[in-house]
């Protein structure tokens, strides 16, 4: 199952400013977005001069490299900010769009991507913590122009509309083949439960796993 | 030159088949870039600041500490100072930064203070005396509405031998397209080209809307969609964000991406309006309807439009009809897929089902009873057969905890075409490019291109190379009230055999025979009378030489038609211990005159069942009525059907030669239309209760068998 990790920077209701006066980025509102993580020295920290306060310095934001192996190739992008997302890092400097920014608060499944095999949500992720691991995108899963299994029954069972949904769907079901050869239709549904499709396409969805699992059992 | 009628349905090779959609393999590799993706060198990241109060002024408005953050490059005020803003959620700035997160920064720096005033969040508020004024003082909160009749219905009551009374209410429903509203903008530069990708139904209204707000002409600006994430009727124009970024990328001298937060996606780009039914349906004992009767109210937040059709599909004799839309401090509605009808239809529905009972009539024959389609009366037949209504027993009469019901409601739709032209060029290497300002919402406008010309040249759909979604395609209409299809698939049609008739001339003198006689099939061009004149379509193109072939044509109404029947049939159980719903089976039987590509129709006709179905039992904005804000603008607390309450789902495609003879009719909205009715319908059928209000949640039907336990049902 994707892991329910709450994206540190997500907004939050409670959080929102609702007096009548918005602005003013707090210290803690900053502290917040590297909660949980462990800044490594490599990584600078940046003082910014709080304009809306000029006598609260911002702590806490830093910039630094970051390592990820993503599809097997290891980049390094030499400056991001701590607070960043694989999702972000993903899309923004590696230029891998498959993954969907759609909630940024691991409700949807859009931006799921295999960590190590597991399916994640990468909006809910640090880049800086997801170093070491191996990333699968959807770009990943394709074999030059041979399309994985998932990818061809997706295809071939009209398993998308928009498509918007339509990479973490794949990532999702691509996750439970490798885990369960022989899935159930019960299996599918329960494993799917994380990601939503607007559009309606469930119900191929539904077809195409069973395509393409039994495709990858005969091994084709 | 005269137009050609589609040919007979046995003799088409592509057209009325199932053929995977073309760009499928973009979509699922992830090469597929929408408008989210698209970023252009030194893009920057919009992001729009919002009111946080449900009806205030802005008293002031202070730019200065967003603009002097680090990473800024643009600030731009929306609203001025004495400004109102009218519901939570509305735009008052915007900034564009290098990254998302500094964009983010800077909006929260953007200081506005506001003056607060009283506001009204739920539409029974509203209507309360003394409530407060949603749209300010000297604007009440609803209009009377028209009072419409059609004969003495309270006569036609007094004779009829039975009456029903009932409330039904469907709730506000948002679009939640999974890709938010928003544009790349990026000007020449010079500053006076404007190049946009939307995230958008409409290529053609999002230049003009742009054009309008900009002072620009429509050379100026070009307007690109590849791919979009979702629009159900809510991305026609360029609405604030797409005029905000426009400036932003001018000021900033860079282009811009400014897409809606899910929360400024839930709040503020459009909703389905409420509806709370006051109706009142009166009958013969043989089940003719001889009155219907409506009073109406919904809200379309601070907007209008929460009206719908009464009396929906069925013949009712008599008509009293009274609607008003009332106005609260919520964000405003916009068309959203079949608007107004599943309102309309989960109240007759509703309504007829109860009259049925009141009857002691199987609500299939009551439907037949009233019922003008003779299409409609054998699409009952169909999804009565495969539901299994047979099985079904009189309302409340079953003993066990879990009961099962089987539920039905049915739908109408226009669906026309026109307003579109296209562009088939033709190279001397064989390839075929086709060209039309179309866009594609996931309905497969894309595939439709492909199809048609791959029919009309006598190609495989492989070898057409179909090119929308751009402003400098020739043009054609939004994608909205199911025209796309219909508008597009003719004007292929058309400018196709205009194609292919020239590339006859050229080839009717290689071939020693006449254009007139010459047939495109199979990837050959030949003599219908001699086989030993055909020559391959590559080897024709060849004739070409230098002079690649660019044919222009637009659609002919001869090719398309309006007016679809559809109906769905549900199977369900209830628990009547907890009140959990369990959906079954869904049968949607739909017809769309010719069916261009049966794959991507039954498509459509599932997407319907399980979006109507997600609407009858999950979806609801909840307004806080303390702080007036919406609370659950986002994807954990806004329920939307997920996999583990998937029914099955049956589409059956209507293919009788009457209707696909008809020529070409849109479905993208139609197959939402009847779900909610006929599961309402299954759960009153298990239960022997009504669950009168969308959504049926559990805690709704415990109430309702609490009532009837009470017997004050």
């Amino acid at each position: 199952m994707p892991e329910h990790t709450k994206r540190p920077d997500a907004p939050s209701h409670s959080e929102e400013p609702t007096s009548s006066q918005q602005g003013g980025v707090s210290r803690r509102t900053f502290l917040k977005g590297v909660g949980g993580a462990t800044v490594a020295a490599s990584i600078l920290p940046v003082v910014r001069p709080n304009a809306g306060n000029a006598q609260e310095a911002i702590k806490g934001v830093s910039m630094g490299p970051v390592t990820l192996k993503v599809n097997g190739k290891t980049h390094t992008i030499s400056r991001v900010e701590s607070r960043t997302t694989l999702l972000d890092a993903l899309r923004n400097h590696l230029e891998l769009t498959g993954a969907k920014p759609i909630c940024l608060r691991a409700s949807c499944g859009g931006c799921t991507v295999l960590k190590d095999g597991a399916p994640v949500y990468s909006c809910s992720i640090l880049a800086m913590d997801a170093q070491g691991s191996e990333i699968t995108t959807v770009e990943g899963l394709a074999d030059g122009d041979d399309l994985h299994p998932v990818q061809q029954a997706f295809v071939e069972h009209d398993a998308l509309m928009c498509g918007f949904c339509t990479p973490g769907f794949i990532m999702s079901v691509t996750a439970l083949l490798n885990e369960n050869k022989n899935p159930t239709l019960d299996d599918v549904k329960r494993s799917l439960a994380g990601n939503i499709c607007r559009c309606g396409t469930y119900t191929r969805i539904f077809e195409a796993t069973m395509t393409a699992a039994e495709r990858m059992r005969e091994g084709a | 030159m005269a137009v050609t009628p589609w040919k007979p349905t046995d003799q088409m090779t592509v057209v009325t088949k199932s053929t995977p959609r073309v760009d499928a393999v973009a979509k699922v590799t992830g090469r597929a870039k929408y408008t989210y993706d698209i970023k252009p060198k030194q893009c920057l990241a919009g992001r729009l600041v919002t009111c946080p109060h449900p009806n205030a002024k802005i008293t002031s408005l202070d730019l200065s500490a967003a603009e002097a953050l680090p990473g800024v490059k643009a600030v731009l005020a929306l609203r001025n100072a004495r400004d109102m803003c009218r519901f939570a959620g509305e735009f008052v700035a915007a900034v564009a930064a290098v990254s998302e997160d500094i964009a983010t920064d800077a909006a929260r720096l953007v200081k506005v203070e506001f003056e607060t005033y009283p506001f009204v969040v739920r539409e029974e508020d509203a209507l309360k005396p003394n409530a407060p004024m949603a749209r300010g003082e000297g604007r009440a909160n609803a209009n009377d509405g028209n009072v419409r009749t059609d004969g003495d219905v309270d006569a036609a009551f007094a004779g009829a031998d039975a009456t029903i009374d009932g409330t039904y209410s469907t709730q506000v429903q948002g679009h939640v397209c999974l890709e938010t509203h928003g544009v790349v903008c990026e000007w020449n530069d010079a500053q006076d080209q404007l190049t946009v990708w939307a995230s958008t139904q409409g290529v053609f209204s999002v230049r003009d809307g742009l054009t309008g707000a900009l002072g620009l002409d429509a050379s100026n600006v070009r307007v690109v969609t590849d791919y979009m994430g979702g629009g159900f009727g809510s991305k026609f124009g360029p609405g604030e964000e797409g005029i905000a970024c426009a400036r932003l990328a001018k000021m900033a001298k860079a282009p811009v991406r400014l897409m809606l937060t899910r929360e400024q996606e839930s709040t503020n780009s459009g909703n389905r309006p409420s509806s709370i039914q006051q109706v009142k349906l009166g009958a013969k004992k043989d089940g003719t309807v001889v009155g219907y009767q409506v009073r109406s109210y919904g809200t379309g937040g601070i907007g209008s439009g929460a009206g719908f059709p009464t009396p929906y599909i069925y013949r009712t004799g008599t008509v009293r009809a009274q609607h008003s839309d009332v106005y609260i401090n919520a964000g405003n509605a916009r068309a959203m897929r079949a608007p107004g009808h599943p309102q309309a239809s989960f109240g007759m529905e509703s309504a007829m089902d109860d009259l049925a009972d009141a009857l002691g009539m199987d609500p299939i024959e009551l439907r037949k009873k009233n019922d003008g389609s003779d299409r409609r009366h054998r699409q009952y037949a169909v999804a009565a057969e495969m539901i299994g209504w047979s099985n079904r027993r009189p309302s409340g009469s079953l003993p066990g905890v879990i009961k099962r019901g089987y539920g039905i409601g049915s739908a109408t739709w226009g669906g026309g075409g026109g307003g579109t032209q296209a562009q088939v060029d033709i190279h001397a290497d064989g390839s075929v490019i086709v060209k039309c300002g179309t866009q594609d919402l996931g309905t497969g406008a894309r595939t439709v291109v492909a199809v048609v010309a791959a029919e009309e040249l006598g190609l495989p759909v492989s070898a057409i190379t179909p090119l929308i979604g751009d402003t400098s395609f020739p043009p054609s209409g939004g994608s909205g009230g199911s025209t796309t299809t219909p508008s597009v698939a003719p004007a292929i049609k058309v400018t196709a055999d205009m194609a292919r008739d020239a590339l006859f001339a050229k080839v009717a003198q290689a071939l020693h025979t006449t254009p007139d006689l010459l047939e495109a099939r199979d990837g050959m061009i030949r003599d219908s009378g001699d086989a030993s004149k055909s020559i391959s379509w590559k080897d024709a193109c060849a004739l070409l030489g230098t002079e690649s072939m660019s044919v222009h044509g637009a659609h002919d109404r001869s090719l398309s038609s309006s007016g679809v029947a559809g109906c769905c049939a549900a199977e369900v159980d209830v628990d009547t211990e907890t009140g959990k719903i369990m959906v079954r089976r869904l049968v949607s039987v739909q017809d769309c005159g010719l069916v261009i590509d049966k794959l991507t129709t039954e498509s459509q006709i599932i997407g319907g069942a399980i979006q109507g179905m997600s609407w009858a039992l999950y979806e609801d904005r909840i307004m806080d009525r303390i702080q007036g804000q919406q609370i659950n603008p986002n994807l954990e607390t806004y329920k939307i059907l997920t996999t583990p309450d998937m029914p099955e789902i049956i589409p059956v495609v209507w293919m009788e030669e009457e209707s696909l003879s008809r020529g070409v009719i849109g479905i993208g909205e139609p197959p939402v239309i009847p779900v909610a009715g006929a599961i309402g319908n299954a759960v009153k059928n298990a239960i022997g209760v009504r669950v009168p209000s969308l959504p049926i949640t559990r805690a709704k039907v415990l109430a309702a068998l609490a009532r009837k336990g009470n017997g004050t049902t």
